[in-house]
C-alpha cells in the first residue's frame, strides 16, 4: 500500500509526525536543503543569470543593436525556418507511430520502440556525422547530389535531416505510454458505432491526448531550436548562410563579440524558460504527468 | 469466453499505414543514415581501423570523455540524491519553483550552457575568481569539462529517483524504527533498496548523455589535443581534415557505446520496475 502519493502531501505528513523534529533531523533537513540549493545555484542559476547580465552589459541599447545585425537575422530566420519545418514532420510521425503501437499488437512492437528511442542516445555529432557521410561530397549520394546540383550538406536540407534525427524521438515518446494508458475502448466504441477512421482520430482520440501532445511538441521544438552539435556537423557554420542561432552563438563568442553572442543566447534562454512554463502550466493545471 | 489461441479482429482502422508510414520514416531519418556510418566505418581495412581507433589521441579523448562523464554521473547521483530527497521529503519556500526548474537542462541549449558555465567559471568568473585563487582552475580544464558534464546529467538522476522515493512505504519506515531501528538501519534496508534501480538508471542515462555531449563542453573544455579534447571533437576534427573514415570510426565507437547504453538502461529499467512490483 502506497502512501501519499505527492511530495507536498508527504512533508506534510512527516511535519505532522511526532516525535520527528528533533535537532538532528532539523540538522539534516537544514543541510540537505543548503547542499542542494548551492548545487542549483552554482550550476543553473548563476550560469542562467549569467547570459542576461552579459548581454546587458553594455546597456540596453547595445542589446537590441546586436540585433539588426544581417548576420544574426539570418541566424534567427533560419533556426525558425528549421523549427517550423521539423516540428511538425516530428508530429506527425510521433502520432503515428504512437496509433500503430498503442492501438495494435504484433511482433517486434518492442524492437520497433527501441529503434524510436535510438536517436537519443546517440552522440549529436554522431547525429550530423550520419548526413554528411549520406550526402556530403564522398558521401554515397554525393556524386549524384553535385550532379544534379543539390545540396544537402552545408545548407538548410541537411540542416534539417540532422534536427529531425536529434528531434525524431520526442513526439512519440510522450504519444505512445499515454495512447497506451488511455486504451482502446472508446475508439473501438466510435468505430463501431459507424464513424470512420480519421474521425475517430480527430473527435475520439486527439481531445484525449491533446496535453500529451503540447508537451511533446514543445520539447522537440525547444531541442530544434537549441541543437547545436549536429547541426553544427551538417551545416558547415556559413555564417549568414547556414549558421543557426546556437551556431551563431558560437561564431560571436569566438570573435569576442559577447554581447552578441549572450544577446543571442537569451533569446534561446527565454524560450527555454517559457518552455518549462508551459511544462508545469500542463502538469499543474491539467493533472497530466510524464510518468 | 475468448479461447486460447483465438485472436480478436481489430476494430481499429489504420495499422497498415501506420506501420508503413512509421518504419518508413525510422529507415529513412535514422536507420539509413546509421547504416551508412557502419558500412563506411566497415569499408576500412581492419588495421587501419584499428589504429584510428587506438590512436594516441584518440585514446587520450576516450579516458577525458568517460572518466569526466563517470565523475559527472557520480557526482549527480549524490546531488541528485540530495535534491531528490530534499523535493519529496521536506517542504521549503520555493518547493515548487526549485522542482520545476531541475529540468532546465533539458530546455536549454547546449550552446547556451556552454558559453554561461565558461563566463561564470572563468578566472574572473562570478565563481571562478574565488577558487582561482585557492589554485582551482575550472575553465580550460577537465574539471570544466566535468562541471559543465554534471549540469547537463542533473535533472536525469533528479527525475528517475523522485519516484522511487515517493515510492517508499512511510508505514514500513515507521514500523522499522516503533521496533527499534536506527535511522541509519532505515536509510541502509527500506529506502536504499526501493530506490537503488532509479538511481543506477539515472546515473547510466546521465553517462550516456555526457560520453556523447559536445555543445556545453567545448566552449569551457579549451580544447587541446591530448589534453582536453573530447572524443565528440576529435569526430568534428576529422571531418573538417575530410577524413570521412578516420570520422566514421571513432563515431562508430561512439555508436557502439550509445547501444550498450541503450541495452543497460533497458535491464535496469526492467530490474526497477520488478523491484517495484515485489515491495508493494
Amino acid at each position: 500500500m502506497a502512501g501519499p502519493s505527492t511530495s507536498a502531501e508527504q512533508a506534510a505528513e512527516l511535519a505532522s509526525r511526532p516525535g520527528h523534529t528533533n535537532l538532528r533531523t532539523s540538522l539534516v533537513r537544514w543541510l540537505l536543503i543548503t547542499i542542494s540549493l548551492t548545487f542549483l545555484g552554482a550550476l543553473l542559476a548563476a550560469p542562467l543569470a549569467a547570459v542576461f547580465a552579459m548581454a546587458l552589459e553594455n546597456g540596453w541599447n547595445a542589446y537590441f543593436a546586436s540585433f539588426a545585425d544581417p548576420d544574426t537575422r539570418a541566424a534567427l530566420r533560419l533556426t525558425l525556418t528549421t523549427a517550423a519545418i521539423v516540428v511538425p514532420l516530428n508530429t506527425v510521425f510521433g502520432i503515428t507511430a504512437a496509433w500503430c503501437i498503442a492501438k495494435f499488437e504484433f511482433r517486434g512492437k518492442s524492437f520497433l520502440i527501441t529503434l524510436i528511442d535510438l536517436p537519443l542516445a546517440v552522440s549529436p555529432v554522431v547525429s550530423g556525422l550520419i548526413y554528411v557521410l549520406l550526402f556530403g561530397l564522398n558521401g554515397w549520394f554525393g556524386a549524384w547530389l553535385m550532379e544534379h546540383e543539390i545540396s544537402v550538406v552545408y545548407a538548410l536540407p541537411g540542416i534539417v535531416l540532422a534536427t529531425m534525427f536529434v528531434t525524431f524521438p520526442y513526439v512519440a515518446r510522450e504519444l505512445i505510454p499515454l495512447m497506451q494508458q488511455l486504451g482502446n475502448d472508446e475508439e473501438e466504441a466510435a468505430i463501431t458505432l459507424g464513424a470512420g477512421g480519421w474521425f475517430t482520430f480527430f473527435r475520439v482520440t486527439l481531445p484525449r491526448i491533446r496535453w500529451g501532445l503540447v508537451y511533446g511538441v514543445i520539447l522537440c521544438n525547444a531541442r530544434a531550436m537549441g541543437e547545436f552539435g549536429a547541426v553544427s556537423v551538417v551545416s558547415g557554420n556559413i555564417r549568414g548562410l547556414t549558421t543557426t542561432m546556437p551556431l551563431h552563438i558560437e561564431i560571436l563568442y569566438n570573435e569576442y563579440n559577447f554581447i552578441g553572442a549572450f544577446a543571442v543566447a537569451s533569446l534561446l534562454s527565454l524560450l527555454a524558460v517559457v518552455t518549462l512554463i508551459i511544462k508545469t502550466l500542463v502538469e499543474r493545471g491539467t493533472g497530466y504527468r510524464r510518468r | 469466453m475468448k479461447n486460447v489461441g483465438q485472436r480478436e479482429p481489430n476494430v481499429i482502422p489504420g495499422f497498415g499505414i501506420t506501420l508503413g508510414f512509421t518504419t518508413f520514416f525510422l529507415s529513412a531519418i535514422v536507420l539509413i543514415p546509421l547504416a551508412a556510418l557502419v558500412l563506411k566505418a566497415g569499408g576500412m581495412e581492419w588495421d587501419r581501423f584499428v589504429g584510428v581507433i587506438t590512436s594516441p589521441r584518440a585514446l587520450a579523448s576516450y579516458k577525458l570523455s568517460f572518466g569526466a562523464s563517470l565523475v559527472a554521473a557520480s557526482l549527480n547521483m549524490v546531488f541528485g540524491f540530495a535534491l531528490a530527497w530534499t523535493l519529496v521529503r521536506y517542504d521549503f519556500p520555493g518547493r515548487k519553483f526549485i522542482d520545476a526548474i531541475i529540468d532546465m537542462p533539458f530546455a536549454l541549449p547546449t550552446a547556451v550552457s556552454g558559453i554561461a558555465l565558461t563566463t561564470v567559471f572563468a578566472g574572473n568568473g562570478w565563481i571562478g575568481q574565488y577558487l582561482e585563487p585557492l589554485g582551482i582552475q575550472v575553465a580550460y580544464t577537465w574539471i570544466g569539462i566535468t562541471v559543465a558534464l554534471t549540469l547537463i546529467g542533473m535533472p536525469f538522476v533528479v527525475r528517475t529517483v523522485q519516484p522511487a522515493l515517493q515510492e517508499v512505504q512511510r508505514d514500513l519506515e515507521d514500523a522499522a524504527e516503533t521496533l527499534g531501528a536506527g535511522r541509519f538501519y532505515v536509510f541502509r534496508r527500506i529506502i536504499v533498496p526501493t530506490v537503488l534501480p532509479a538511481l543506477l538508471t539515472g546515473f547510466t542515462l546521465a553517462f550516456a548523455r555526457a560520453v556523447g555531449e559536445y555543445g556545453s563542453v567545448i566552449f569551457i573544455a579549451g580544447n587541446m589535443p591530448m589534453k582536453t579534447e573530447i572524443t565528440p571533437l576529435l569526430i568534428v576534427i576529422r571531418l573538417e581534415e575530410f577524413d570521412y573514415a578516420g570520422a566514421a570510426a571513432l563515431g562508430c565507437v561512439m555508436l557502439a557505446i550509445s547501444f550498450v547504453m541503450l541495452l543497460a538502461i533497458n535491464l535496469l529499467q526492467v530490474w526497477g520496475r520488478k523491484r517495484l512490483m515485489v515491495s508493494r
